[in-house]
């Protein structure tokens, strides 16, 4: 026993497991920060109960206000609920859940503050003759708030209750937000993990001259950076496991495919992202430059790669592209063992090109390597 | 005694003294336009403590990074023990201990902690590190966390670090920078036993002229990358009718020594 604990890649690994798991603030970001960010994004998205639209209304409503001529405003005088200026009703549908709309009567200019604010998505001009809606086309939510309005301003809120038996209301494990979300967490917790905790590391112990005095001794360098990875896997692993942990206790989330798969993809991101981390680290000693370059590379991965929306809202062109960014080959394959029962003849490939760019990214950083 | 090669000689070997544990001959070293060390060579003998004295942009660091194989000079040669730096890296690994520059240990390790990751390069059990830890008078701060030593306690970890594995030469970068006299002293006091029982050779770079008459047997002043003076202190010292080293150390560079 002895003979191990006095082994220098022993020592090594203990040496930077030490110094993660005595510093709080790493246990924070690394743990707690993923869980909290899967249980905030989780509830956001969950859509439970009332969804709820507001607008502003660009009208005074009166006691005048007759369906006939001002529809909007005569409806919701009729139907709607007044508390201070605000009128507000209900839609209700029993499968499409029900739908609260407010409208806040105000000024066309304060209108505009507002929507400009986001405090309300859409502007309506309830007119005698006509009525005008304002409103970004390119924001689905007001897109959905303005089909919604008009519909009621044409038909009465009737028309939200109509079809009921042609909706068939999924409720399936799998397709929900969250069960989208838990997998690309994990995919991005490697990344993030690897890379600040690998290449800010030894950029740190670079610029404090602490790598030039380890390796002005006796020490096998390729056991210095053989001890970081697995001290910083051994992590992924506690954080990934707490994550999913959380996810199956609060959510439900299950992994309806290949857990072997799931373990195999799970080492090759690994694999992936720490002989990244050692490559982009490998010729700098300088923390500011590091925080550049890390920046640079995980940034456009976090935006592009599909971790909290998808990528399939990029242009057609860039897709190609974004499915062989390493975070996206993991977050895909992992969406697929978690919600589509993949096995491991479906992400072999991924699993693959994963190692590959690990192997390679490590031994070209490992040929540059600026060891002082 | 060893056989070396002489270039641009009619003699093809020389006998070289194998009582110089290090020997520099004539090494060069440049960084883009600056020349930071323009054709140096010294000596140490074993158990000698030299002291390489010089103002900051001297040169003193990169010629002490040379000796120690962190930098390879443009030209010139460095022996230690009669081996090059080249193809003997493992070996002379062994016979070196070095505190460099202003080198930070990780914050969240405990003093024995760091003490034992740097015994485990040289395959060192904790008996050594125990022994360690008393000759640099740091057994009660064992627990404590690096970032909560001292200057002077850190210091001492360093030296403590640079001499696990029993070195015959100890290369240490200014050592006593930035700490207060009694620190100081408790560093020069640790040294001096180091040569009684061990013969332990030193070279030492320094700001401080009276750290290099304590300590050193003999004295390097070093300015703008070439060496201005050598000797023991009595020997430079009589060459210009000088008084003491700072007097000296102004009519050869025309600065004080902490410029």
């Amino acid at each position: 026993m002895n003979r191990i604990t006095n082994h220098q890649l022993y020592r090594l690994i203990f040496a930077h497991l030490a110094e993660i798991i005595r510093e709080p603030a790493v246990l924070f970001w690394g743990i707690v920060f993923p869980i909290l960010m899967a249980w905030g994004l989780g509830i956001a998205f969950t859509q439970k109960g009332e969804i709820h639209f507001k607008a502003a209304i660009v009208k005074t409503i009166t006691a005048s206000d007759t369906v006939k001529e001002t529809k909007l405003a005569g409806y919701l005088l009729a139907n709607g609920t007044k508390k201070d200026s605000t009128y507000s009703i209900v839609l209700t549908n029993e499968k499409l859940g029900d739908v609260s709309l407010s409208f806040f009567q105000t000024s066309f200019a304060n209108a505009y503050t507002m929507l400009k604010q986001g405090k309300v998505s859409l502007i309506v001009e309830d007119r005698t003759a006509d009525t005008k809606y304002h409103f970004d086309p390119a924001n689905a939510e007001a897109k959905t708030a303005y089909q919604l309005i008009s519909n009621l301003s044409a038909y009465g809120s009737a028309f939200y209750n109509n079809n009921q038996s042609s909706i068939e209301p999924l409720t399936l494990k799998g397709t929900r937000y969250v069960d989208f979300l838990i997998p690309g967490l994990l995919a991005m917790g490697i990344m993030m993990s690897c890379t600040w905790g690998i290449s800010y590391t030894i950029i740190d112990r670079q610029s404090k001259k602490l790598l030039r005095r380890m390796v002005a001794t006796p020490m096998r360098k390729s056991n210095f950076l053989l001890a970081l990875i697995t001290a910083r896997f051994t992590m992924n692993v506690v954080e990934g496991v707490l994550l999913f942990l959380f996810a199956w206790l609060y959510f439900g989330t299950t992994v309806q495919g290949s857990w072997p798969a799931l373990i195999v993809l799970f080492l090759a991101g690994n694999i992936a992202f720490s002989g990244i981390s050692i490559l982009i680290s490998s010729h700098t000693s300088n923390p500011e430059v590091g925080n550049g370059l890390i920046n640079a590379l995980v940034t456009p991965m976090m935006v592009m790669s599909g971790i909290f929306f998808s990528y399939h809202n990029f242009p057609d062109w860039t897709i190609p592209i974004i499915q062989y960014l390493p975070l996206t080959m993991i977050a895909d394959s992992f969406r697929s063992i978690f919600n589509e029962g993949a096995g491991f003849m479906d992400v072999w490939r991924e699993a693959l090109v994963l190692t590959s760019i690990g192997v390679v990214s490590f031994v070209s950083g490992l040929k540059i390597f600026k060891w002082y | 005694m060893i056989l070396c090669f002489q270039r641009n000689s009619y003699e093809l070997c020389r006998m070289t003294d194998l009582d110089y544990i290090v020997d520099v001959r004539n090494v060069k070293k440049s960084f883009k336009d600056v020349q930071a060390v323009k054709g140096v060579s010294l000596r140490i003998k074993q158990g000698e403590f030299l002291a390489l004295l010089g103002p900051n942009g001297a040169g003193k660091t990169t010629l002490v990074e040379m000796i120690e194989g962190i930098q390879h000079p443009d030209e010139g040669e460095i022996f230690i023990e009669g081996k090059q730096w080249k193809n003997n890296q493992h070996e002379l690994h062994q016979l070196i201990g070095l505190s460099l520059q202003e080198t930070r240990f990780m914050d969240k390790l405990t003093a024995y902690e760091t003490m034992r990751l740097f015994a485990s390069f040289y395959k060192l059990d904790t008996h050594r590190v125990d022994e360690v830890f008393k000759l640099i008078g740091l057994e009660e701060k064992k627990k404590s966390y690096v970032n909560n030593l001292s200057g002077g306690q850190r210091q001492r970890l360093a030296l403590g670090v640079a001499v696990l594995n029993k070195p015959k030469i100890l290369l240490l970068d200014e050592p006593t920078t930035g700490l207060d006299p009694n620190a100081r002293r408790e560093i020069w006091n640790i040294l001096l036993d180091l040569k009684k029982e061990h013969n332990t050779s030193l070279l030492l770079t320094s700001h401080y002229m009276e750290e290099a008459e304590y300590l050193c047997d003999r004295i390097v002043i070093m300015d703008q990358g070439t060496i201005l003076s050598e000797g023991s202190l009595e020997e430079i010292l009589k060459i210009g009718g000088h008084h003491s080293l700072d007097e000296l150390f102004i009519t050869l560079t025309g600065r004080h020594i902490y410029e």
